[in-house]
C-alpha cells in the first residue's frame, strides 16, 4: 500500500469522514520524483463537532502517528465539520510553495 | 538546562513565539513563511526560534506539546497550532485578538503599576 493509501485508510477508519481528500504535494518540494513525503489532508467529519482546531489536528496526528514518525515529512491539515465545510464553499486553502528548508534540516 | 525546560521558559516568557524553519525575514519553509507572515500582520511584536539552527530544539519540540510538525505557534504559553490553524485564526479575525491580549497581559505583568 502506498503512503497515500495508508493515510486515506487510517483516516477513514478512525474519523469516519463524510469527505476526505489526501493530496500528495511532494512534487512541490525538494525531493526525488515519486516521493511520498509532503501531503495535504482535507477532512470533513462529525467527530470534529465541538472540538477546537488543536484538538482536531491532534486526532489526525494520532491516527497517522506511525506515518509521521516515518515517511511523512509535512502534513497540511484542513479539518471541518460538515456545516463548516458548506460554509467555506467546500474548498480548502492551497498549500504554500517550498522554501528549501527540508534540505537544510536533513543535512 | 534540560531542553524541555528551556522550551518551557521560552514559551512562558514570550507572549507570542513561533518555532519555525528559518527566520521571519528569511523563512526556509513555505508553512513557516506563512505562519510568520500571519503574526507580522497582527502588528504586534513576537519572538521566534529558528529550529534549523538549534538541533536540540528541532529534535525535542515535537514531544514538548505532543505536536509532530513545524512551525509551532504559542500564544500566552499555549500551543495554538501550526500554519493551517494560525491562518484560519487570522482569517476569522481571532489571531489579532489573541496576540494583542497576550502582549497586553505580558506588559501588565512587567509593569504592575499599570492596571
Amino acid at each position: 500500500m502506498s503512503v497515500q493509501e495508508r493515510i486515506e485508510h487510517k483516516l477513514r477508519e478512525t474519523l469516519r469522514p463524510s469527505e476526505l481528500e489526501v493530496v500528495n504535494e511532494s512534487g512541490m518540494h525538494n525531493v526525488p520524483p515519486g516521493s511520498e513525503s509532503h501531503f495535504k489532508v482535507t477532512v470533513v467529519a462529525d467527530t470534529f463537532e465541538g472540538l477546537n482546531l488543536v484538538a482536531r489536528h491532534r486526532k489526525v496526528y494520532t491516527a497517522l502517528a506511525e506515518e509521521l514518525a516515518g515517511p511523512i515529512h509535512a502534513l497540511a491539515i484542513h479539518a471541518y465539520t460538515p456545516q463548516e465545510w458548506e460554509a467555506v464553499g467546500r474548498l480548502a486553502p492551497a498549500s504554500p510553495p517550498c522554501r528549501g528548508g527540508d534540505k537544510q534540516a536533513a543535512s | 538546562m534540560d531542553v524541555l525546560e528551556r522550551i518551557r521558559e521560552q514559551v512562558e516568557n514570550n507572549p507570542v513565539i513561533i518555532y519555525m524553519k528559518g527566520t521571519p525575514q528569511m523563512p526556509m519553509c513555505g508553512f513557516s513563511a506563512r505562519a510568520a507572515a500571519a503574526l507580522q500582520q497582527t502588528g504586534q511584536p513576537f519572538a521566534y526560534v529558528n529550529v534549523l539552527t538549534d538541533r536540540e530544539i528541532f529534535e525535542n519540540l515535537p514531544r514538548f506539546a505532543n505536536w509532530p510538525t513545524f512551525p509551532q505557534i504559542y500564544i500566552d504559553g499555549e500551543l495554538i497550532g501550526g500554519c493551517d490553524i494560525t491562518l484560519e485564526l487570522l482569517e476569522k479575525g481571532e489571531l489579532q485578538k489573541m496576540v494583542t491580549e497576550a502582549v497586553e497581559k505580558a506588559k501588565a505583568k512587567d509593569d504592575p503599576a499599570q492596571p
